[in-house]
């Protein structure tokens, strides 16, 4: 079966795969790419693991093909720092030890990052809904909410 | 690589083969779907299509894409007032549409509930609606709207009621090389007002146990002119609950016609035994959701 040439802009570079119509997102970002940063939960949308940002919104590369993606513009979690200067989310996350095993993280910080660009100042409860389709079995949430809404507070300050 | 190969086995979840096209414009997807053999599944958001297509419940030759048509993915509002709503608009998008919103906040609203913030970035009404779940929740929001579905196919375009598009669990009445292009959602006269509510056992990503609908209008005297009352998950489609509808009209919807709404309500369901509810329980509830859906959609309608 011919595969797919597709050409998107990932973490702000232009980028070119192949790729098979069954192969999804997450598969073409792990497998194709090597941007490994991205995990694979679930694999049906439930998890949030494999979160990217497709076209500034916030999805689960699960439940995207690759082949749909021709001039797609994707962040991932490796676009998040800055070379070595980490994010303030992911600086923050290991200040109040938001994450144990940290499967879970790339994905929280992904979608907190989206949430914080579209709301500077985010109520407990709209951080909590925001982030209610990224599953962490380790912490509970208490510790990622609370570096969120941390962060939310010094970028506004600063 | 023993770790590669134990991981697809325990997952089973390898996708089938099959072809995949993006047509640019209406016409060229109608002429794929048309021309297509074997079976055939157009992709908008695909939350629901990915999960099928990995659990092996849907085994498609071809998967049409239909996000790169420039109508599926747009909000327009025409001079009369009506709104369509291209079928791959995603909801966060139907969400931000402030126009939008404040006409039809309880559309918008059951599109909101559905999923994550990540299912809300891809999902769409038309997906919803042509993935004929029971369950939708979008659904009987639009059913009592009175919305109607642009349909494209070989033999041009025509309108259907939203509620003649699911015909059974899964299953569409669309014909072969026909799509839903968008959703139209009528003209508001004023004082009107919807509201859309579900029952979950928890409080954020489930699926409805029962989902009520309620758009009605008011004379300048407060008198009920209009209302339709849909229910979704106690029967095989999504219900539109004449009875439920017309114990409203003409009256100021207050007690009395709310409780033969309720009772109008229940009696039309349908449902089934299962994990979720029983057949009492889901009979019950659509009568307590349909009337409380009301008294917003009262409130609503008061304040324009």
């Amino acid at each position: 079966m011919a595969k797919f040439h597709v050409t998107a802009t990932v973490n702000g570079e232009e980028v070119e795969y192949l790729c098979d119509p069954q192969q999804t997102m997450l598969d073409v970002l792990r497998d194709e790419l090597n941007l490994t940063g991205t995990k694979e939960g679930c694999s049906s949308g439930d998890c949030g693991a494999c979160s990217v940002i497709l076209d500034g919104r916030l999805v689960c590369s699960c439940l995207a093909l690759g082949a749909e993606l021709d001039g797609a513009k994707i962040e991932t979690i490796e676009g998040m720092a800055e070379g070595d200067e980490l994010h303030p989310l992911q600086q923050k996350f290991l200040e109040e030890a938001a994450l144990q095993c940290g499967f879970c993280t790339p994905g929280f910080l992904v979608a907190a990052k989206n949430l914080l660009e579209r709301n500077p100042d985010p109520t407990e409860t709209e951080v909590r809904y925001w982030l209610a389709g990224n599953l962490c079995r380790c912490t509970g949430y208490d510790k990622i909410i609370r570096s969120v809404l941390d962060v939310a507070a010094e970028m506004r300050g600063s | 690589m023993p770790n590669l190969a134990r991981r697809e086995e325990e997952q089973g979840s390898k996708m089938s083969g099959f072809q995949f096209e993006a047509p640019a414009s209406v016409d060229e997807a109608v002429g794929v779907l048309a021309n297509a053999a074997g079976n055939v599944r157009v992709l908008a958001g695909g939350t629901d299509l990915l999960v099928q297509l990995r659990a092996g419940i849907v085994k498609p030759d071809l998967v049409v894409d239909i996000k790169r048509i420039d109508e599926l993915n747009t909000i327009r509002q025409e001079s009369d007032g009506s709104f369509l709503i291209g079928a791959a608009v995603c909801g966060q998008a139907i969400s931000e549409n402030d126009a939008l919103h404040k006409t039809w906040p309880g559309v918008v609203e059951a599109m909101d509930l559905i999923g994550s913030t990540q299912v809300q970035g891809r999902a769409s009404l038309g997906g919803n609606l042509c993935n004929a779940s029971p369950a939708a929740d979008s659904v009987p929001g639009i059913v009592a709207a009175g919305a109607v579905c642009i349909v494209a196919g070989p033999n041009g375009r025509r309108e259907v009621p939203v509620e003649e598009i699911p015909t059974a669990p899964g299953k569409t009445s669309l014909a072969k090389g026909e799509f839903v292009v968008a959703i139209k959602l009528p003209p508001r006269p004023a004082h009107s007002g919807d509201a859309y509510l579900r029952m979950i056992p928890r409080t954020e990503m489930d699926i409805a146990i029962v989902g009520a609908g309620v758009n009605l209008t008011l004379d300048d005297q407060g008198v009920c002119t209009a209302a339709r009352v849909a229910l979704g998950a106690v029967a095989p489609t999504v219900l539109l609950v004449k009875d439920a509808g017309a114990a409203l009209v003409g009256t100021k919807v207050d007690e009395a016609a709310l409780t033969k709404l309720a009772a109008a309500a229940s009696a039309a369901c349908n449902p089934i035994d299962d994990k979720r509810g029983t057949i009492e329980y889901r009979k019950k509830v659509a009568g307590v959701l349909a009337q409380r859906a009301a008294k917003i959609a009262l409130e609503r309608a008061g304040s324009n």
